[in-house]
């Protein structure tokens, strides 16, 4: 499987995107530079996280603008994969590929810190290779801007498909007020569009891919999708 | 035209000043030159107060590839193909004035510090100063400070791993923000501020150049300030996305024939970029100055030139190359402009549509005076050193003591803050903020990493500036030993009051010769500095706040060690000193004595021989992997260290001795050179066989484990309640 890394101007998780799949996970990736077009090669679309046009107007809302958004539509519509990771998922919302929008956390503080994910969905391509002895994902988080907002008809239509992936859960998987790290409906962490092919989650699991970094349970997430294809 | 002292002032030129101008270019200064001089003899780019200081400072060392002073920033091998380079810049006025934007362009101007030499930002540390907390101004820029430094280095992508904040009164009206960038280098692939030949043209990217920030550096940076209305305009608003564009646009543009030098334009903007350059290449050089991009109409030529817009850099480039270089910033839609060409000789000539406005020499602008220091020490601290009182009790219990300590604004848990800010981008962070010392992997590498430290406790500076600086040096080397790196260069931020003042003049000469003696001691060079004077709150001089930030080398990542108390059972011996409660005069400067009584004096101690030899046998214990934690005595003494190894690992721990009548003293007391490390029952033969062979004196002090923390019979508190005060206390203190 072919990972393809979105880099807009303003990108900075793209470096850290490439270490993790292609440095230790030795899958194979790039990096697709914005105003590309031609995406046919890649398997899988990663759009990375950072502040791509400054986070100016809105996150993502210039970003979503981009020649390659075109094309990365188009790659998603033939059902293969992508994955919209922090700055990502923003895009993903703005450009419509995802159901919702990302608003400044309740604090009204930017938020680096570690946070338990409870995978809420085991069934998709994203998560069905996880083993069911891991219980949660540990994996950092760093936004200003990721309180997931929905509306109601939209937020029972994302349950009833089961397209709510990870939700933010203290280190025993229990859902919690205390564990929500920026105000999040339901405590909504990542979700998928309703085919499951599109995942955007706010937090990064490229940044925990390595145990002397203080977690490696971000490959499980890649490497369940790269299961999947094989 | 006439030269009054009112546009003396302006600049901040003394009338001694200007007559030194005028001897030396042997005319009168035309309007735009005494621009020129006002900003390159200012305070912030002459260093007319320290420069004959400075030059005393070690510089050198085998390890260095490019020496202090020749560059931004020296740059010292670490092995592997890599090198590094670092610096501390102050934002110090600015921040006081707009504290969000003042942080914010403070953190864009270290960081442009670094890449113009070619290294890519690898960390940020911060290291800020503020009032006390329970003035509402000191709300208001905490917050600000704090929001503009997340907002512009989180758009950066550079982790931002580590730092101090400290609130003092001293501090009310000038708040410190301190910002220190370290960059990685390839070696070979270092580039210079400077132009090669004659011929070579001056490239101007990124922003446009607009009225902010004109006399910053002469105006804000160099002179006292009360009105701070009147010199809002002199603060510039930071771009960080086009700061991150420049970032990439510039190291991508250097891999490219043809660019030959490549510099920051910061304090002074286009004057002290341009001429700096020129004479580091012994060039003279021509401006264009209707070339460069302009944000407003009508402009004038001494405007353009001292502009301190944000987000410009200066390359010199072969105009051979000239299209295909600029190709690459437009890729990063930026604009780039060629403004200027190096030329023979030593003179600077501003050109505007072919007007030439003034041609000055290189070398009479760039050699402003320097002045000599009073070294006598003022009477008031002789007195206060002298002054012995002893050290009252508080009226509560020394649980309760510890508690309202280990909550207070100084001592609790700077979480809030760092998780503002990103600290994990670049997957290299290993140990991230609220330890002693922050450690990063150095990609790419064999495995290596960097320990990284900044530190000054500027109370013991105000007591004694002389042993206050080198016990910040010590500091810093040892919250960077304490993970088993060994420190291989210094940087500095030296912030002092008004030099006019003969007790400023003797805190900035004791404070240097300090942090000479203290490298010296260390064998490491000082690649690096910054100083900032002038800060004042009222008519009061700060106290003197020489920041030290140190750099360490640890040859395996996977041998590192934490402040984390890790395994029940555990033994914790206490390293540095025999006893386990310290019975000297060590509340002296503490801050227990300063926050519950609001006293300080005393003169401070340290003895720096046996500090290098603690330091060094630290860094055995943890490369022989004998160690599983270790944290150093520091703010709040003993009992704060014990609490802070608890809080990290999670876990209790059990000190045996009971605590003595003088409970104060041995809790709270600072003596220096006192480090905690943990062990296992089976290795604390091998601890005790290596801390004989150094000399280090040390004591088996108690037992890590439980779920309380336990001083003898006397004392103990459940782990949680201690965390639960420590995490909040911050929040606390600055609410409502």
């Amino acid at each position: 499987m072919k990972f393809g890394i979105i880099i807009f101007p303003g990108t900075w998780s793209d470096r850290d995107t490439f270490k993790a799949l292609s440095n230790v996970m030795d899958y194979d990736s790039n990096f697709v530079w914005h105003n590309e077009r031609n995406i046919d090669d890649y398997d899988c679309i990663v759009i990375p996280g950072g502040f791509s046009y400054g986070d100016y107007l809105r996150c993502g809302a210039i970003a979503k603008f981009s020649p390659i958004m075109d094309s990365v539509k188009q790659h998603a519509k033939k059902g293969k994969p992508v994955i919209g990771i922090c700055n990502g998922f923003q895009i993903l919302c703005e450009s419509g590929l995802l159901p919702g929008a990302l608003v400044a956390n309740q604090s009204m503080q930017f938020k680096c810190e570690w946070v338990n994910l409870k995978i809420e969905n085991r069934k998709s391509i994203f998560t069905n290779k996880i083993k069911l002895t891991q219980n949660i994902l540990k994996i950092p988080i760093s936004h200003g801007e990721g309180n997931y907002i929905v509306e109601k008809d939209t937020l029972k239509s994302i349950k009833d498909n089961n397209q709510i992936i990870f939700k933010y859960s203290d280190k025993y998987g229990k859902v919690t007020d205390a564990s929500n790290p920026n105000g999040s409906i339901d405590n909504i962490a990542g979700i998928t569009n309703k085919k499951g092919n599109i995942m955007g989650m706010m937090p990064h699991p490229e940044k925990a891919a390595e145990l002397i970094l203080g977690s490696k349970d971000g490959r499980l997430i890649f490497q369940s999708l790269v299961g999947n294809y094989l | 035209m006439k030269i009054n002292q009112n546009i003396l002032d302006e600049i901040a030129l003394s009338k001694y000043e200007y007559n030194e101008i005028v001897k030396k270019l042997k005319r009168t200064p035309n309007m735009l030159e005494l621009g020129l001089f006002g900003a390159l003899w200012s305070e912030h780019c002459g260093y007319k107060h320290t420069k004959e200081l400075l030059r005393t400072l070690p510089s050198t060392s085998p390890n260095l590839l490019v020496t202090a002073g020749s560059e931004n920033a020296g740059i010292i091998d670490i092995g592997d193909e890599y090198a590094i380079a670092f610096k501390i810049e102050s934002h110090n006025h600015p921040s006081a004035v707009e504290p969000f934007e003042g942080a914010a362009t403070g953190i864009g101007g270290i960081v442009r510090d670094i890449f113009a030499m070619g290294a890519r930002p690898i960390a940020l540390l911060n290291s800020l100063r503020f009032g006390s907390t329970n003035k509402n101004k000191t709300k208001h820029i905490f917050n600000g400070v704090v929001s503009g430094i997340s907002a512009y280095g989180n758009c950066l992508g550079i982790p931002n791993i580590g730092g101090e904040v400290y609130f003092n009164e001293s501090y009310d009206e000038n708040p410190l923000v301190n910002a220190m960038c370290i960059g990685l280098i390839q070696k070979g692939k270092f580039i210079s501020a400077s132009a090669k030949n004659d011929g070579d043209l001056l490239l101007l990217v990124g922003a446009d150049t607009g009225r902010d920030g004109i006399h910053g550096a002469s105006g804000l940076a160099s002179k006292t300030f009360n009105k701070e209305s009147e010199l809002r305009s002199t603060v510039q608003v930071g771009n960080p996305f086009m700061e991150k564009n420049l970032i990439e646009a510039c190291l991508e543009s250097i891999k490219h024939i043809g660019v030959n030098g490549l510099q920051d334009c910061g304090a002074a903007g286009l004057t002290s970029a341009a001429i700096e350059m020129a004479e580091r290449s012994k060039l003279g050089l021509e401006i264009y100055i209707e070339k460069v991009p302009r944000r407003e109409e009508g402009m004038t030529a001494y405007e353009v030139m001292l502009s301190e817009s944000q987000e410009r850099m200066l390359l010199a480039i072969d105009p051979k190359y000239v299209e295909s270089i600029i190709k690459i910033f437009d890729k990063w839609d930026l604009d780039s402009s060629v403004i200027g060409k190096f030329i023979k000789g030593d003179q600077i000539e501003i050109i505007e549509n072919k007007n030439s406005l003034c041609k000055t020499s290189i070398n009479i602008l760039t050699n402003p005076p320097t002045y000599k220091l009073n070294s006598e020490i003022p009477e008031w601290m002789i007195k206060l050193q002298n002054k012995k009182t002893d050290p009252p009790f508080t009226n509560l219990s020394s649980e309760e003591t510890f508690i309202k300590l280990i909550e207070s604004p100084n001592i609790s848990s700077r979480r809030p803050v760092y998780t503002q800010y990103d600290h994990h981008v670049q997957t290299n962070t290993i140990i991230e903020p609220g330890g002693d010392a922050a450690l990063i992997r150095i990609e790419g590498s064999n495995n290596k990493g960097i320990a990284v430290s900044t530190d000054c406790n500027s109370t013991l500076c105000y007591l004694d500036p002389y042993i206050g600086t080198l016990i910040a040096v010590s500091e810093s080397c040892r919250n960077v030993s304490l993970t088993g790196a060994t420190p291989i260069a210094l940087t500095n931020g030296l912030n002092f009051g008004n030099p006019k003042k003969d007790y400023v003049q003797y805190q900035i000469t004791e404070s240097i010769r300090a942090l000479r003696d203290g490298a010296n001691e260390f064998n490491i060079p000082i690649i690096s500095g910054n100083a900032s004077l002038f800060n004042e709150s009222g008519n009061e001089s700060i106290f003197p706040t020489p920041i030290i930030g140190s750099v360490g080398l640890l040859d395996n990542i996977y041998k590192f060690c934490s402040v984390k108390f890790k395994h029940p059972g555990d033994i914790i011996y206490i390293l540095g000193v025999n006893e386990t409660y310290d019975f000297g005069n060590s509340l002296s400067g503490s801050e227990y004595m300063k926050f519950f009584f609001n006293e300080i004096n005393g003169k401070p101690v340290i003895k720096i021989k046996e500090e290098v030899n603690l330091q060094k046998a630290c860094r055995e214990l943890i490369k022989d992997q004998i160690i599983n934690s270790a944290h150093d005595c520091s703010d709040g003494g003993l009992s704060v260290a014990i609490a802070e190894s608890c809080i990290n690992g999670n876990i209790g721990a059990t000190i045996n001795e009971d605590l003595p009548v003088n409970w104060h003293k041995a809790l709270f007391g600072e003596t220096q050179s006192r480090v905690i490390v943990s062990t296992s029952k089976n290795k604390s033969k091998y601890l005790e066989e290596i801390v004989l062979k150094n000399n280090i004196p040390y004591k088996k002090i108690g037992i890590v484990g439980g779920e309380d923390l336990i001083f003898g019979k006397n004392f103990k508190i459940s782990l949680n309640i201690i965390i639960k005060h420590y995490d909040n206390g911050l929040e606390t203190s600055l609410s409502d």
